[in-house]
Parts: structure tokens; C-alpha cells; sequence
């Protein structure tokens, strides 16, 4: 198909056109029984005319393995640290480093030092944590947002909040972001990941938060009967814990929402961690994010060492 | 431009010949899934690199103890190193439908993935989640569906910040929603739509592509018409996607054709469509399409008839909307440089992908049909002869030359004389009755408006070529009303 030589550089002129032609239609045209009418036509989702395009499209889809970061883009760089106070990671690649940084310190509330996998949910924490006026206003309004981005409804109690998240926007009703599990048991159903068993022979009163907790700190008194799933908890507590943990899922109803039992533990407290203790079929509770880390995230401290040491002693 | 990688993991012994023909089969393969409304593919994103730089265990094949102890490993390991390479190993498993299926099967395994990539341990999120990208792509609905626990996560992670991790949840998360209706009527109450018009604002090239494809599953969906499109138009996707299609130099091609794509399943399913003509949707695409015609000349490129399909179809489409009549839109089609654009596309696609050539013809007949302004440029930027050309490809060209024809003698004059009537002596030798019948009305508009036409016609035996016709049904009238006429005025 033999293009005239002009139009390439049209394509690259200035905009516009020429005058159109004068229109000017003899009735006789459109008399049977000729019938032609010009027509913009449309053609619809499922139609056949797309048939060709759409397998283009499928091919193109499936055919090519893209690279997560190519090898070009991805250099190995000289081994280096993180540069964030307390933070002793090492690393030998950027993108491992971009990771690490947006993931443990990126979003950091610099009143408790937790870190948040969003912006957003670093705001919530910060409102609902940190700001008195927060606590003076949800005393007579409903001050507790929703979590999903877009979703304006607004709460009394971040109890509803939670029945909201797993009713409306069907959560699981043990969301809830990790610490990293340095617990001893098998992996169990749930068990493992939610146990905060930092320290062997703990007798601190565990303390569970209700799931999407963002503030562990300001949650309502647990529901009746509290007294009795505190007893659950802290008899968890010192019985052989893979044993009992190994026995959870068949204790616990399938929505039975632990209560938060609210414990308040300074930071560097090597003695009192939280425990959570977790149904298999999402009926657990847990923070949000470990509302009450014992300790910041230092990868080798100190204390981190003789934690590590005391697990693998299997205490 | 992005780049394709074909998969170390294909088999090396593969020739071209196989190549071509597993190509084929695929082919064939698509086009059955179309037809049954069945049309269903997933990526998967692997790291070459990474995988090089790991000692190959792909030919182990583990069982259940295996995966296990990878677990328990990966979750309860001293060692940071060792508690990645535990996941790393699961990951290479996971690679195999055998291993999925086993992994799924085993109590506490998602739990536990989940609980991995919600860590606090980078390396361990980032290999948990390559874990969850695996199952995702299986053709398994069982698999796939056991991922779904993981779902709320991966929307939440969507409006983190590490780039990498962002991209592979988006992958995952397309590959999931392409699975099932009920995957996606869990995904749509969790946010999925404000998740991605937060994340549409990332800068990162990688994002914006795994957005695309996650969006375009989303929009693809069969009851994306009433559930999902509605709620897409409300937020403000389009306005980004609008701006990511602009042509320029920040303009990138794997990006786009994401784009063009989730745009076009929005504008052909006809929700509101008008929305988008006020959101520039018509300008934006002419401006693009310039840019297309522009990038054909100039490369090689592999990959722009992907961007151009879209494009063309969306602009069809929106040219038959109400709205785009309206000063907005119009006003900037008629610029001629979009007729030129076209045919270089056109030529383009002659070349390259010529099973594309109707839905260029057919952007083609949208353009002219009710515009006196495109039908000249039509005539003065010479594009007659080229478009005869193309007769044997479609009978659309014989329609846009009845555009042309039927807007009266000033129009056919500049059609007479040339290749026209030989061209249309042809057509009359066919068979198919609709390409004859567009012969025959676009020789009627020219009896009438061009004096000498007619005379023209029975001079080159024409009427030989309509005796051929007058005994078929749909044509007889017509074929008896341009014998009087051509005998008689």
C-alpha cells in the first residue's frame, strides 16, 4: 500500500484542515431501493469483531515472563548497613534495601517507634494513639474510621470498627500485621505466627487485643465474661504451650473473639510481651500490628540475642 | 520500551518450528476461550536474575514433610539467611503443580504463608509473597482460591511504598481476580477500587504496569458492567489513566497499552461513556493516535500494534457517543492529521498484523461517516488509491467510500475520474453479496452525483458485470434500478 509521499510529513505539520467541501444531498440517493445511510457503528463487549485483538491481547499476556527488577537493574552492591538508628540490617542490593526501609521504617510513629505498612494506617495509629483530643472527642462521637481507604464510615467503638471491616468489607476477623515470629511450638494453625512467646516461663498477664486494633491502648474494657477468657488465656500461659496451642482450634468456637486484655508494657520490658493466642479458623484476635512490641525493631541487639538464645534452647 | 524475556524455564530444546506451532495451538486455544466468553490468562512474574543466582533445586520434588519443614524453618528459624533460603526452596517448589497442590492441602500452610508476609522481615514478605504469586497463577481454581485469605493484605500493601513488593502484589492480585466471580466479590467489598486509585498515583514504571493488568482483569470481568465499572468511573481512575496515556515523553509503552486496555473494556461496555468525553478521553486518544503513527515510522519496535488495537477501538467506540457531537470533542477531530495518522497506521498494520486491518477500517468509517471535514481530507490528502488498496481486505472501505460519495457532486467529482471504477468492476465479480451490494449503492451515489459516470461504467462493460447478480434475492432491485439508469439517465 503505496502511501502519497506528503502525508508523513502532514503527520508532523501543524493542526488542522482544509475547508470542507459544500455538502449538498439529492433526495433521489436514499430512495428504494438503495438504502445506504452513512453510520458511526458501535460494537459491544462480547462482540465477535474483537475476537482477533482480544487473542493479541491474550497472547501478549501470556507470553512474555517479565523480570521482577531485570538483571541490568538489579546490580549487587558492596555490602552495607542500614543507616537508621538502632537498625543493624545488612544488605547487598538496593531494591532489598528499598524494601526493608518502606517496610520497617518508612512509616514509623516516632512517639512509640512502631512501624505500619502504610501511610495511612500510620495516621490512624497516630489519631488514635497519640492524640488526646482524639480520646476527648470519641467520648461523645463516633471518632473510629474505617480502615479501607474510601470508606468514610466512621465508629463509636473500634470494636464496631472491627464488626464493620468483617461484615461490610468481609476482613478476615483476625487481620492483623505480624511481628516476626520467634516462637517455639510447631506450626500450628494459627498458633505459631500468633504467639508472641518471647520470653520462656512468662508470667506476665497476656495481653490480647481485639484483630484491627490500632491502638492497643485506648480499647474498651473486654466483654463479659472477661474474667473467664483471662483465665483461658493465662492458664495458656503456663501449661506447656504447643501442647495447648495444639489444642486451641477445637477449644475455641469458630467467631470467638478473644478480648483485649489490656496490658500496658514499657518498651524495653524483656518480661512482658504480648501473648496472642489464636483460633485456626480466623476466630482469633490480634492486633493490627503489634500494638505493644516489647522492644523496637532492632535486628541484633542485645536483647534480641538472648531471646534467640533462650528459643533455641527450646525454653 | 519494555522489553519481552522469554523464560529460562522453557524447555532449550524447543526449535523455531515448535516454537511457531505451540504458538498456533495457543492461538487456537484463545479463540475457542473467546467465543465461549472464556477468554482467562494470567502472568507470572518471575526473577530471572534471582533465580540464577540460586542454586538450582528445581528438579527436587518435595512432599509434604518437606514443605513442613520449609515452613517451620521459614518461621521459626534462628538464622535470618536460613529462614529465607527455607522460603526460597518452598518458592522453587511452589513453581510445580504437584507442590501446590500438596501445599494447599496441608493444615496451617496458608495461615502460615500469611503470617510470613505480614512479618516485619523484608526478605521474608518479599519471598512469602513470591510464594502467593505462584499459587495465583495456577490453572487450579482450588489453588487459587486458597489464596484468598491472603487478599486484605495485599490491598494493604498496595499503599505502602517498596516498589518490588508493590508490583508483585498487583501481579498477584490480577491473577486472582481473573479466577473467579466469587474472588472478585470478596476483592470489590475489600476496597479494591480506592486501593488502586491511591496506588495509580505511584511514579514507579513497574507499579503503574501491574496496576494496569491487575485493572484491566478487574474491567474484563463478565459482570463488570453493573458491579465494577460503575464504581471505577466514580473514582478517579480515569482521570489518571487519561493522564498516563498522554502522549509525550514520559509516555511508556507497556504502561499504556495497560491502560488502553482497561479503558477500552470501560468505554465498550457503555456505562457512561460521556463521563469520559468530559474527562478529555477524545482529545487524549486523537493526541495519541498522532503519536502512534509518529513511533511506526520511526521503530522498529515490537509491541505497538498492542497499544494501537486498544486505541483505535476506544476511539471508534467514543466517536459513536452522543457527546463527542459536542464542541469538546469534535472540534479536536477534525484535525486532517488524524486521517493521516490513520493510513500510516494502517500501512503499518498492513505489515505487521494485518488481522487487525478491520478495526483501523473501522475507526475509519466512524471518522467520515457524519463528517464533511474528514471525508475532504479524505479526498485532498490523496488517500483514495491507497484505500482501494485495501478493498480486498474489507468491505468497509467500499462503505467509507459511500461516506464520501453520499455528501453530493462536490465529494464524487474529486472521486472521478481514477482507479475507482475499475476498482469497482471487481468487486462486482465477487461472490459475497454484501460487498456487491455496497458496490451497487456507492455506483448508484455515483450515477447520481457525477455526470459521466454512468457512461463511464457502460463503456467498461458494466453491464456485463451487474447481469451476473440479477437473478439474487437482495440484489435484484438494485441491480435492475442501476441498469435503467445507466441506459437510460
Amino acid at each position: 500500500m503505496q502511501l502519497p509521499p506528503a502525508l508523513h510529513a502532514r503527520l508532523a505539520g501543524a493542526p488542522g484542515s482544509a475547508e470542507p467541501l459544500p455538502v449538498e444531498r439529492d433526495p433521489a440517493a436514499r430512495t428504494a431501493p438503495f438504502r445506504f445511510a452513512p453510520r458511526p457503528v458501535r460494537f459491544p463487549r462480547e462482540h465477535d469483531f474483537f475476537e482477533e485483538g482480544d487473542v493479541q491481547r491474550h497472547l501478549y499476556l501470556q507470553d512474555v515472563l517479565t523480570q521482577v527488577g531485570g538483571a541490568p537493574e538489579r546490580p549487587r552492591v558492596p555490602e552495607f548497613t542500614c543507616q537508621v538508628a538502632g537498625c543493624c540490617q545488612v544488605f547487598d542490593a538496593l531494591e532489598d534495601y528499598e524494601h526493608h526501609y518502606h517496610t520497617l521504617h518508612r512509616n514509623v510513629c516516632s512517639f512509640c517507634k512502631r512501624a505500619f505498612p502504610s501511610g495511612h494506617l500510620l495516621d490512624t495509629h497516630i489519631l488514635e494513639w497519640h492524640d488526646s483530643l482524639f480520646q476527648i472527642l470519641a467520648e461523645r462521637q463516633d471518632m473510629y474510621q474505617c480502615l479501607v481507604e474510601g470508606c468514610t464510615e466512621k465508629f463509636r467503638t473500634s470494636r464496631d470498627r472491627k464488626e464493620h471491616l468483617v461484615m461490610r468489607h468481609l476482613y478476615p476477623a483476625d487481620f492483623r500485621f505480624d511481628k516476626p515470629r520467634k516462637s517455639r511450638g510447631p506450626v500450628m494453625p494459627g498458633a505459631a505466627e500468633q504467639v508472641l512467646a518471647e520470653a520462656p516461663g512468662d508470667d506476665g498477664v497476656p495481653s490480647e487485643v481485639d484483630a484491627m486494633e490500632v491502638c492497643s491502648e485506648h480499647v474498651e474494657p473486654p466483654p463479659a465474661p472477661a474474667g473467664e477468657r483471662r483465665a483461658y488465656s493465662h492458664r495458656e500461659m503456663n501449661s506447656c504451650p504447643s501442647a495447648a496451642l495444639a489444642q486451641l482450634p477445637r477449644i475455641w468456637p469458630e467467631r470467638y473473639h478473644l478480648p483485649s486484655v489490656l496490658v500496658r508494657v514499657p518498651h524495653e520490658d524483656l518480661k512482658g510481651p504480648r501473648r496472642e493466642i489464636s483460633t485456626s479458623n480466623g476466630g482469633s484476635s490480634a492486633a493490627l500490628w503489634r500494638c505493644c512490641r516489647a522492644f523496637p525493631p532492632r535486628r541484633r541487639g542485645p536483647r534480641t540475642l538472648a531471646r534467640a538464645a533462650l528459643h533455641v534452647a527450646g525454653l | 520500551m519494555w522489553s519481552r524475556q522469554r523464560g529460562r524455564l522453557k524447555p532449550l530444546c524447543c526449535g523455531v518450528e515448535e516454537l511457531r506451532c505451540r504458538r498456533r495451538e495457543r492461538e487456537a486455544a484463545l479463540r475457542k476461550a473467546r467465543r465461549e466468553q472464556q477468554l482467562v490468562s494470567k502472568r507470572l512474574l518471575r526473577d530471572e536474575a534471582l533465580e540464577e543466582a540460586e542454586e538450582g533445586c528445581v528438579a527436587m520434588i518435595f512432599g509434604e514433610a518437606e514443605i513442613q519443614q520449609f515452613l517451620r524453618l521459614a518461621q521459626r528459624g534462628t538464622e535470618e539467611k536460613e529462614r529465607e533460603r527455607a522460603l526460597v526452596s518452598l518458592r522453587r517448589g511452589l513453581q510445580r503443580p504437584e507442590m501446590q497442590q500438596t501445599f494447599i492441602r496441608l493444615e496451617g500452610s496458608i495461615r502460615t504463608l500469611v503470617g510470613l508476609l505480614t512479618s516485619n522481615q523484608a526478605l521474608l514478605q518479599l519471598e512469602a509473597a513470591r510464594c502467593l504469586h505462584e499459587l495465583s497463577h495456577s490453572e487450579q481454581s482450588a489453588v487459587v482460591e486458597a489464596c484468598l485469605p491472603a487478599t486484605s493484605y495485599l490491598l494493604t500493601y498496595l499503599s505502602g511504598h517498596s516498589s518490588d513488593f508493590i508490583e508483585l502484589c498487583l501481579y498477584t492480585l490480577g491473577n486472582l481476580i481473573v479466577e473467579s466471580e466469587a474472588v472478585r466479590r470478596q476483592l470489590l467489598p475489600q476496597g479494591i477500587v480506592p486501593a488502586l486509585a491511591a496506588c495509580i498515583q505511584s511514579p514507579h514504571l513497574t507499579v503503574l504496569e501491574a496496576l494496569g493488568y491487575a485493572l484491566s482483569q478487574l474491567l474484563q470481568a463478565k459482570e463488570a458492567p453493573e458491579k465494577i465499572i460503575p464504581s471505577v468511573l466514580g473514582s478517579t481512575l480515569p482521570q489518571h489513566m487519561l493522564q498516563l496515556l498522554q502522549p509525550g515523553p514520559k509516555l511508556n509503552l507497556g504502561v499504556a497499552v495497560e491502560f488502553a486496555w482497561c479503558l477500552h473494556y470501560i468505554i465498550c461496555s457503555q456505562v457512561n461513556n460521556a463521563l469520559l468525553i468530559t474527562q478529555g478521553a477524545l482529545s487524549t486518544l486523537g493526541l495519541l493516535l498522532l503519536d502512534l503513527a509518529g513511533a511506526v515510522q520511526r521503530t522498529e519496535d515490537a509491541g505497538l500494534e498492542l497499544l494501537a488495537c486498544p486505541v483505535l477501538r476506544c476511539l471508534s467506540n467514543l466517536l459513536t457517543e452522543a457527546a463527542a457531537e459536542a464542541v469538546g470533542g469534535q472540534l479536536q477531530l477534525r484535525d486532517e492529521r488524524v486521517v493521516a495518522a490513520l493510513f500510516i497506521l494502517l500501512q503499518f498494520l498492513l505489515q505487521k498484523q494485518p488481522s487487525l486491518l478491520p478495526e483501523g477500517l473501522w475507526l475509519l468509517n466512524n471518522l467520515t461517516a457524519n463528517s464533511p471535514s474528514f471525508c475532504t481530507s479524505l479526498l485532498s490528502l490523496d488517500l483514495i488509491e491507497p484505500l482501494l488498496h485495501l478493498l480486498s481486505v474489507s468491505n468497509v472501505v467500499l462503505t467509507v467510500l459511500c461516506n464520501v460519495a453520499e455528501k453530493g457532486p462536490a465529494y464524487c467529482q474529486r472521486l472521478w475520474p481514477g482507479p475507482l471504477l475499475s476498482s469497482l468492476l471487481d468487486t462486482l465479480a465477487f461472490s459475497d453479496t454484501e460487498v456487491v451490494g455496497q458496490s451497487l449503492e456507492l455506483l448508484q451515489l455515483l450515477f447520481l452525483y457525477q455526470p459521466g459516470a454512468a457512461q463511464a461504467f457502460l463503456q467498461q462493460s458494466g453491464l456485463q458485470a451487474l447481469q451476473r447478480h440479477e437473478e439474487v434475492a437482495q440484489l435484484q432491485d438494485r441491480v435492475h434500478a442501476l441498469q435503467q439508469t445507466a441506459l437510460h439517465g
